[in-house]
Parts: C-alpha cells; structure tokens; sequence
C-alpha cells in the first residue's frame, strides 16, 4: 500500500522536471529548427513544424563571415580570462575564508558593488584607457575586462566553497608540517575542486555570453561569437533563417562543453550541500 | 601529486595563451604593409551586397585590405559615435545618416569630399540627398541608397471594395479606406504604422504626419511647439486611425514587424520606408508580390514633409590613419560602376536605390522596378530644409538634426506610443511631451 503513493509522486516530479526541461529547451530547439527553414517559412503563420529542410542559411553565414576566427576568439578569451580570474581568486578566498579579519565582509560587499554598476557607466573611460593602451579590438584587452568583470563574482563563489571546509582538515595538515603552498595544493585544493571547476565554468560561460564590451571594445582582429551574432541581427527585411543559424553556431561550441562537464557542474552546485 | 598537475595545466594553458596573443600581434605588424581599411556598415540587404562585391575593389587594389564589421542600426550608431567622439580610430569608414552627417562635419569629426574626380559625376546625385549631406557647401559622406516614405496597399483588396488610389492620395483618404479594408476575422488590418518607440521608429513617420498636419517641433526661437493645436490633431487622427484599425499590439510594431505584416498579408494599407518595395516586390521575401499597390506618401494640409529623406552613407571619420584609401573606396562604392556591377551581377531590382539620377534614367532598371518613378518623385519632393509650413531653424524632415533629438525623439516617442495604448489622453501626452521637450531645450542652452 505504502509504495503506491510513492510511485504516484514519483510520476509527478517526473513529469514535472520533463515539462520545466522542455520549457527551457524550447527556445533553443525552435532556433535549431528555424535555422533549417527558407526566410518565408521562418515567419510562416501558423508554424511550420514539418518543412524540407535546408542548408541555405548557414552556406550564406558561411560566405559572409569567417565563424572559425569569432569561435577562436572567444574560446581563448573565456578560458583565458576565467584561468586568470581563478589565479587570483583562489589566493584572494583562501585569506578571506580562513584568516579573516574585521574588515573581510567589508571587502566582498565591496567587491560586488562593483557589479552594481551598469557598464556604459564606465564605457567611455575604458575606451579612453583603452585607447591610450593600444588595447582596442585585442584579445588581451577582452581578456583584462572580462577577468575584471568576473573576478567579484568568482571570488564569492570560492569563498563559499572555501567556507565549507572544515578548517580542522587543514590545522591537521600544518600539524603535520604541510607549508602553506602545500596546504593549498595538497589538502584545500582538492577538497574545493568541484566548486572550483564549476565557478570556472560559470566564468566561462558568463564570458561567453557577453556581448556589451566584446561590442564596444572590438573590431574584427579580437571579435568573439556576440559580434559574430550580432552582425546578423537587422532591423531592415526578414533575417530569422539566418539569424537561428548564427545563433545556433555561436551556443554550439559552449553547448558541448557543457554537456562534456555536466556531471561537474551538478557536483559543484550540490557540493557542500551534503555533508 | 595530482593536485600539481593541475596546477601545471593551468600554467601551460595561460602560457599557451599567450603565446597565441604574441603570434597575433607580430602577425598584425607583418600585415600592416598593405593598408587595412575598417568599415563599419548596417546589415542590410544593400550593404551586405556591397560586402560582397568589394571582393572587386580588393582585386583591382591589391594593395587595400577591407575588413567588415556589420551591426545592426542602433548598435552600430552607438558604437560609432563612441568611437569617433572619442577618437578611438578603430574605423576607417563609417556608415551614417543624413542625421548624423551635419552634426558631425560641424565638429569637424569627418573628412571633407574636396576632391571628386570628373568621373565621379557629382551633379548626378540626386539634389536633397547632396544638400542632406553637406555642411556650410562641403559634401561630407557620399550616399550610398537613399529612401523616401510611400503607401503600400493591397490592389486586390481595394478592387474588391471599389476603390482606386490615386498617386497622391490625402489623409482624409486613408482614414475613410480604412474600415472598408478593415476584416480582423480573416485577418486582414485596415491600416499598418510603426507603434513601437524610437526617434527612428514611431517618430520618423510620426513627424512627418505632424509635418503635413501644419505642425513643427521648434519655432524659431527653439522654443517646444508640441502642445499645438496642428499635434494633437496629428495625434488624434494617429491614435484613432491605428487603435481602430491597426492590428494587435500596434505599439510594438516597428518597420521589421509591419514588413513581417504587410509581406504575410495581414495590412491593407502601410506607410513606410521606399525600401520595402523592393522586398514587397520580390517573391522570394514575400507573399503579396502581386497584388502589392504603390503610391505617394498622402498628405494633409501641407504638402511638404508628409514623405521623410533618409540616406545611408560612407564618411571618413577625421581619426582614421589612411584617409586617402578611405575616400577612395568610398567613391568606389558610391559610384555609377558601382551600380551597374550590382545589377550585373543580382539584377537591376537590386540597384541601390534613391541616390542618383542616371539609375533612374535607366530603362532597364525602370522595368524591374515598377515603383522607381513613385520613389524619385518621393525624394525629389523630399526637402529637409523646408520640411514645415512654418519657418523652423533645424534642418530634417523626419526628425531634428541637433544631437539632441535621439534622447528627446525617443522620450517623446514613448510618450506617443501611451497615448496609442490608451494609458494616457491625448492632451495628457502631449503636455507631457512638451514638458520634456522643454526641459531639454533648456539644459542644452537653447531656450531661458
């Protein structure tokens, strides 16, 4: 008797996570489905869910552009900035979490006012040092701005992480003489590594997907995916075709990856969730 | 130790990143013995064809290298006057408007066209575009099509309610054809505008019915005229004519939304851009291609400024380093070969339209465009030095060329667009715009 209500909620919460997925997988399925359509069937009404698909949008994306320097781009500018982030996030929470002083609170509020802030606030000092720098439409500038933009974010994050350690684990390790470097490496490190990973995709992603500064600080030489979609979106005539096959190649490359480390990511967000 | 060689594969990534950074720039400073020119474009359709045929440019100047950043219209003017009012020199040519072009020239941000070759045939481009874009007699940005405001309506439809549009027809007109065409069940609106806000959407056709209705934004003085008796019958007609028979959620629709409308069928009547034509026109882009109707845009009281004036152009913006190559692609772009290359290779309905008078002149390209005579007529009469019954100290048709109309035309656009869902009354809205209409002109120095 008692293992058929069980079963019938069991149904339901199936149920339900299989519509919210599908809810959220929609959009993203409509677009790879657009991206396959003529421009007239694009905008068909009502849609068009069966079609003969073609390849048309993205052999015209593939005359126009040249995807594989956008992808480059922001491949080394999302890794790139996210290990930079990580290198001095990791030392800046290992102090916050484990010496903190009077003012460490003080410190991480501040650190994400920063966010608070809308960029275009900021948009045209940075273009001036910028300028100054010879750092417009290079991937090094994008690199610097991005690792800015993430860092409070990043910090937080593994401060949490760090925060979760039993600080017994590593009192243990310098009774046993571990030196600093090793504590780190050897005891926090590991112990912190699926946050730590999934803080690092998060970065990734984030970086990835912004499309303000990759905009407004570059050309053509450093210009990520958002310029490549952007480049696509036209108030002028009917671009939905190409605009999904765009977009459909810009989220391919991250949308792998993410697949590729789910398990990971799931494993961060839980971590220290169970103990 | 694994924890070590974690650390090491960080390490090899940032320095393998590096690395690519370093390649990358001693790469740029191998390149740079050819000139590389930036051009910064729209995406549409014309210039996506000029990305396309610059293919010859590069051929026939080895030594030029073009490279393209291709935006959408309100990010690209974002990003370009950032980068030219803040002499980024990240772009070598920039495509602007007969907005930006006199504001602009006036700050000396762009590089005069001095020195035209005789081939270039400067007296064929079509005088109100020249005149839009010069400052104090200098011709600053070449135009490379231009656009005027028409009526699109649906022939079938109107045969079968027995009415025939004249090719200039009044606004008194539309609004009585409008309830006869008007058959929301079988999904067919009266009339199509633009609803959505935006000094360069709502407001572009609104001013140009507020031009017709006798109406001005400034009086000579600078001072606000928005809470005249000629704008709230514009607002009045405006409200009434689209809230009875537009379509649903009007004041989202913008030129993109109403092309979508009109090219599925869903408007009997439309007034926008001369550039939809030539989409309507086309099969491939749209279902009504034969039953689509063209005429003048209709007036009111005034004739002038019921039809606005619009030129995408090429400028040299003053920051670039290689002015020379610049102008000179520019002029290539711009130029009668130019035209006769696009329709060469994508046929004559192709041609950028709107700039010169030999395109016009030609027999072939009057036959793949049958709404060419309607469109000349449309920018011939377009004049933006005289674009309101009454004298005004701005220039423009459609909007007001100080740098201060974007922020004020959108304000008030969004103050129109209240008042088209109901949320305000006419007088409310228009009291308001003048308020805002007035704070600005003060805080800019304009007025006391």
């Amino acid at each position: 008797m008692a293992a058929k209500p069980k079963l019938r909620r069991r149904i339901w919460t199936t149920a339900l996570g299989w519509l919210a997925a599908g809810i959220l997988f929609f959009p993203i399925f409509w677009m790879v489905l657009t991206s396959f359509k003529t421009e007239v069937e694009a905008i068909a009404i009502p849609p068009k869910l069966f079609f003969q698909p073609t390849l048309e949008n993205y052999s015209t994306i593939n005359d126009r552009t040249d995807y594989f320097s956008f992808a480059l781009n922001s491949v080394l500018i999302s890794v790139g900035s996210t290990l930079l982030a990580l290198l001095f996030a990791v030392p800046a929470a290992y102090a916050m979490a484990f010496f903190p002083t009077k003012r460490t609170k003080g410190t991480l509020l501040w650190m994400l006012s920063t966010k608070m802030l809308p960029p275009v606030g900021v948009l045209v000092p940075i273009y001036l040092i910028f300028r100054n720098l010879s750092l417009l439409d290079t991937r090094i500038g994008l690199t610097i701005i991005y690792t800015l933009i993430n860092l409070p974010i990043v910090v937080w994050m593994i401060y949490t992480f760090f925060k979760d350690v039993p600080k017994d684990i590593l009192e243990a390790g310098r009774m046993d003489g571990a030196s600093t470097r090793q504590e780190v490496f050897q005891v926090l490190l590991p112990l912190a590594l699926p946050g730590i990973a999934s803080t690092g995709l998060l970065a990734i992603i984030l970086s990835w997907n912004e499309a303000f500064w990759s905009l407004n600080l570059t050309t053509t030489n450093a210009a990520p995916l958002t310029t490549f979609i952007a480049s696509f979106s036209s108030p002028q005539g009917l671009f939905w075709a190409q605009l999904s096959a765009a977009s459909s190649l810009a989220i391919a490359p991250i949308l792998i990856f993410g697949w590729l480390s789910q398990r990971q990511l799931v494993r961060g967000l839980t971590f220290g969730a169970v103990k | 130790m694994r924890q070590f060689r974690f650390a090491k594969v960080v390490a090899a990534f940032l320095v393998g990143i590096l690395l690519v950074q370093l390649h990358a720039c001693s790469g740029g400073s191998q390149a740079n013995r050819k000139t590389t020119l930036t051009i910064a474009t729209v995406n549409n359709n014309d210039m996506v064809i000029m990305q396309d045929l610059s293919k010859e440019f590069e051929q026939a100047n080895p030594d030029t290298n073009l490279k393209w950043v291709v935006l959408e219209e309100n990010v690209l003017r974002q990003r370009v006057t950032n980068d030219i009012a803040n002499k980024g020199g990240q772009f070598d040519v920039m495509t602007i408007g007969t907005y930006e072009t006199p504001i602009w020239a006036k700050q000396n941000w762009l590089v005069p066209f001095n020195n035209l070759p005789a081939e270039y045939d400067v007296n064929d481009i079509l005088a109100p575009v020249r005149d839009a874009l010069s400052y104090e007699g200098k011709l600053y940005a070449l135009p490379f099509y231009a656009e005027s405001s028409m009526l699109y309506y649906r022939k079938d439809l109107f045969q079968k309610a027995g009415i025939t549009v004249p090719e200039q027809p009044t606004y008194d007109q539309v609004a009585q054809w409008a309830p006869k065409i008007h058959d929301p069940q079988n999904g067919v609106y009266g009339i199509c505008l633009r609803g959505k806000p935006g000094w360069g959407e709502n407001m572009a056709f609104f001013t140009t019915l507020v031009n017709t209705f006798g109406g001005k934004w400034f009086d000579t003085n600078w001072q606000p005229a928005l809470n005249s008796p000629q704008w709230k019958e514009a607002l009045t007609y405006y409200v009434d004519l689209l809230g009875q028979y537009g379509p649903p959620g009007v004041s989202s629709n913008g030129f993109n939304e109403n092309l979508a409308l009109f090219s599925t069928g869903k408007c009997g009547m439309w007034i926008d851009a001369t550039v939809a034509a030539g989409k309507l026109a086309d099969p491939k882009s749209s279902q009504v291609a034969d039953t689509v109707g063209f005429s003048r845009a209709p007036i009111a009281s005034y004739p002038n400024g019921s039809n606005w004036l619009w030129a995408w152009s090429l400028a040299v913006p003053a920051s670039t380093k290689s002015p020379e190559a610049a102008q000179k692609f520019v002029e290539w772009a711009t130029s009668k070969p130019y035209v006769q290359l696009v329709a060469q290779k994508q046929g004559w309905v192709a041609a950028p339209p709107g700039t010169r008078k030999s395109t016009y002149a030609n027999a072939d390209y009057k036959k793949a465009a049958p709404f060419a005579n309607i469109v000349l007529k449309s920018i011939e009469s377009a004049d933006p030095s005289k674009p309101t019954a009454d004298p005004v100290p701005y220039k423009g048709v459609q909007f007001v060329a100080i740098p201060e109309f974007q922020a004020l035309g959108t304000q008030v656009g969004q103050t129109v667009a209240s008042a088209l869902t109901k949320q305000v009354s006419v007088d409310q809205a228009l009291q308001q715009a003048q308020t805002e209409a007035e704070q600005t002109m003060k805080r800019s120095g304009y007025i006391k």
